[in-house]
């Protein structure tokens, strides 16, 4: 059952969620962007704000609207605090050499955190990486070992509370609705918000979990009538149809399997600067590399994890090569394997149409456009 | 125990597989059974290339000898396998030496008469030509795999 | 705080003493390592040993079972990793996690003729297989082996070598490139021989390790000769950190190399190893 409310009742919410225990995270202005963050009260979500994105810009505008989340993809994701930037997986250490090996755990998962205000698009990332990492819930494919889980990422993630928040208006560089990952929102959330400023300010505002119930009994709001969702409808509506992209997904798998030939690889690369900005900033992307090093008496031993990418040379390492040389072979890596080959891995794609590679790539590569280009005449033959 | 005929074991050979049986009987004039022994040569380095061996069962080295190691072999034949095509074309001298390493028996073939005959009968020349290029080929195909150091590449 | 309960179990290696160390070539060393609890690894699935602030290497097991109070692995000095294990002696432990990865379908061949290539150290993963289809001779038809090595001093496993040579019941062939003086067997590559071989196409399987190249050309040499490309089996290899599928280093276009392999069906790999830089 969907309850309306003022929207001032979202800061007596974050309140509730903040005394059952949780460290808020969500979406708050720094360095001129919106950024994923601790936040504590209303005050530190960015009411008011909107942003403009294109390919190779960002930028933040006020508006007269007071929404809270009137903006689209905000410059960062969740990702980094269920998959920290950097972890200790283990520190070893052994008095003498070729002694028995002491082995204690690195990271420790003991808070439980709420992010608030998660979008369509970074909710289905979330929910892409549960398949990653062997934690869905639901798994719709058979693991290789259905025992084989990411534990740390599965700590956090099983503490988890999600306040997630439907789109009133979609991004230029958007494209969540191509991907069927939004703008509406069917589950993953322990609370879906639709924020609506209509003369008034009002939510819309649904439990999708028994915690969900929980919070929502602490509010105070009338039970949506027919109106509020009818008006619901109409603005994911509207939303979707401001999206500033669109992609073809029919047949893009099997279409993209067969370009790994195609002269356009060599094009892009001709742009392409192999920075690695569409990896960092994309919801989805999860390699890690793993080091292992010592200390410098020799006696204690680290092993770290950290975000990797697929356009750093070293990733590709094989008895003192790289097998991806060139800059061609790494961005058709990186698309191939977010728009195709993910869905033979995981089942499902890897892009999520949340357009943030478009909007941080510094020379303006556009996935859609590249995407529709390497596709282009080989439609007539599938 | 009937004795096979030397046209009998010729068609039963992969490397005749496509060769019409008139000119396989016409080869067969001008080929006797032989078999060597461990360590017979076969053929010679500059010898002259008159005979060329159709292997039926054994082992032979292709080789050239260094003085300080001995022989070297760069590539050992066995059955199926054609040794000897220097006879075709000028100046007709092994360009190794073929050595049998165990006991080995073959269909030893004159190349002498052989290249008089593909010359009279263009026809036939060219089928057994190709027979030829295609054993070359695949030896050739070989060689190049050797080079490649296929094995020594796992974990560089 | 010690103890490996609160490391990630996946991540946590075990300490096995060596019992034994044999110098199989120059620079390649097998470790017969002690087990104290049963440790279920099959042909073709591998381990990630360790080396102490490091790094992991990923190391296939090379023998057995039915050993199970010995695990075998055979690794070969080439970096700084199997450097540091490589100069471990017996009483002294390698540290290890696994096992993970696939295994060679010793029960699909069932019944059919079976033909195993290796090259080079790709003998050490097959060298189980070798024992399992000897330990079960009558539940296959013909067996062939063919092990190919640049020299015969890189030939490893010469015990077994000499004893598979010597079998009427297995048609073993070794070759190699260089033949210096005395050596007997075949000169020439893995492919040559393979034109040699008797096995009925349809009813064959095939399972080759080795470096890439050596694979592609010797699958083509069995599909040539009409072995299904479903039938071939190749283990791949690629840049493992992780060896559970969630690090991402080992990807090769759909695949994940750690996950889904090491062992593939040539004929889901063909069109992929014409592909550069995948």
């Amino acid at each position: 059952m969907s309850l309306r409310i003022e929207a001032a009742q979202l800061g007596h919410l974050l309140e509730v969620i903040r005394n059952a225990g949780y460290d808020l995270l969500g979406p708050t202005v720094r360095d001129g962007a919106i950024a994923i963050d601790r936040i504590s009260q209303l005050s530190d979500l960015p009411q008011g704000i909107t942003d403009e994105q294109e390919k190779g810009l960002y930028r933040l505008r006020t508006q007269a609207s007071p929404s809270y989340f009137g903006f689209s993809a905000p410059a960062q994701t969740f990702r980094r605090f269920l998959q920290p930037p950097t972890q200790t997986i283990f520190w070893a250490s052994r008095d003498t050499p070729g002694g028995p090996l002491r082995m204690r755990s690195g990271s420790n998962v003991d808070s439980k955190l709420a992010f608030i205000g998660v979008k369509a698009c970074d909710l289905a990332a979330i929910g892409v990486h549960d398949v990653v990492f062997g934690c869905d819930p639901n798994p719709q494919r058979p693991a290789a070992d259905p025992l084989i889980k990411d534990q740390l990422y599965g700590m956090r993630r099983e503490n988890l509370l999600i306040i997630a928040t439907e789109c009133g208006q979609a991004g230029s560089t958007c494209f969540c609705a191509s991907m069927n990952t939004g703008p509406e929102i069917e589950a993953g959330y322990d609370l879906r918000i639709t924020e609506f400023v209509d003369g008034e300010h009002w939510m819309l505002i649904d439990a999708g979990s028994e915690q969900g119930d929980t919070l929502l009994s602490h509010l105070a709001g009338r039970p949506a009538s027919e109106d509020d969702l009818t008006t619901r409808e109409q603005l994911l509506e509207r939303t979707r149809r401001s999206m500033g992209r669109s992609l073809d997904t029919r047949n893009l798998p099997q279409q993209l399997a067969r370009s790994f030939d195609s002269p356009a690889w060599e094009d892009i690369a001709e742009r392409c600067l192999s920075c690695a900005n569409c990896t960092l900033s994309c919801p989805t992307c999860f390699c890690t590399d793993i080091e292992d090093a010592t200390d410098i008496t020799g006696r204690t031993a680290i092993r770290t994890q950290r975000w990797d990418s697929c356009f750093n040379k070293e990733i590709s390492w094989l008895h003192g090569g790289q097998v991806r040389k060139s800059t061609a072979s790494r961005y058709r890596q990186w698309l191939t394997h977010k728009l195709s080959t993910w869905h033979d891995q995981f089942g499902s794609s890897g892009c999520v149409g949340c357009g943030r590679c478009i909007t941080w790539c510094p020379v303006g590569i556009d996935i859609t456009e590249e995407a529709a280009r390497l596709t282009a005449g080989t439609e007539a033959s599938s | 125990m009937i004795k096979k005929s030397i046209s009998d074991l010729l068609k039963e050979h992969p490397f005749f597989a496509s060769l019409p049986a008139n000119y396989i009987e016409f080869i067969a004039g001008c080929g006797r059974n032989a078999v060597y022994e461990a360590g017979a040569y076969l053929g010679r380095e500059g010898d002259p290339a008159d005979v060329f061996f159709i292997i039926r069962s054994g082992l032979i080295g292709i080789e050239s000898y260094a003085p300080d190691e001995g022989p070297i072999t760069v590539q050992t034949m066995t059955a199926g396998n054609v040794v000897g095509w220097s006879w075709i074309v000028p100046p007709y001298r092994w360009q190794f030496d073929a050595r049998a390493l165990e006991t080995t028996r073959v269909v030893a073939l004159d190349g002498k008469c052989l290249r008089a005959k593909c010359e009279e009968e263009p026809l036939m020349g060219y089928q057994l030509m190709k027979a030829f290029a295609a054993e070359i080929t695949g030896r050739f195909r070989a060689n190049r795999l050797q080079l490649l150091d296929l094995y020594g590449r796992a974990q560089k | 705080m010690t103890g490996r309960d609160s490391v990630d179990g996946l991540w946590a290696p075990q300490a096995l003493r060596i019992a034994n160390k044999v110098q199989e070539s120059t620079d390649v060393f097998s470790f017969e390592l002690e087990l104290e609890q049963s440790f279920d690894i099959r042909p073709g699935q591998f381990n990630m040993l360790y080396a102490f602030g490091k790094g992991e290497v990923p190391i296939s097991m090379s023998a057995g079972p039915p050993t199970t109070t010995r695990l075998v692995h055979t690794i070969r000095n080439v970096g700084k990793i199997t450097t540091d294990i490589c100069a471990r002696e017996p009483g002294e432990e390698i540290e290890l996690r696994g096992p993970f990865g696939n295994t060679w379908p010793l029960e699909s061949a069932l019944g059919g003729d079976v033909v195993i290539v290796a090259g080079g150290i790709g003998l050490a993963p097959m060298r189980p297989v070798i024992q399992a289809l000897l330990a079960n001779l009558e539940q296959y038809r013909r067996i062939s082996v063919v092990c190919g090595a640049r020299s015969p001093y890189e030939l490893i496993f010469r015990e077994d070598v000499e004893e598979w040579s010597a079998r009427r019941d297995l048609d073993f062939h070794a070759t190699v490139d260089i033949a210096p003086r005395g050596w007997t067997g075949t000169v020439g590559v893995v492919t040559s021989v393979i034109e040699q071989l008797s096995f009925e196409p349809q009813r064959t399987t095939v399972m080759t390790c080795g470096p890439e190249i050596m694979m592609r050309f010797t699958a083509d040499a069995f599909c040539d000769r009409g072995v299904p490309a479903e039938s071939i089996f190749l283990s791949m290899e690629r840049n493992m950190k992780c060896a559970v599928g969630f690090c991402g280093h080992c990807m090769y276009g759909p695949h994940i190399i750690c996950r889904d392999g090491p062992v593939f069906r040539y004929s889901r790999l063909r069109d992929l190893l014409h592909i550069r830089e995948l």
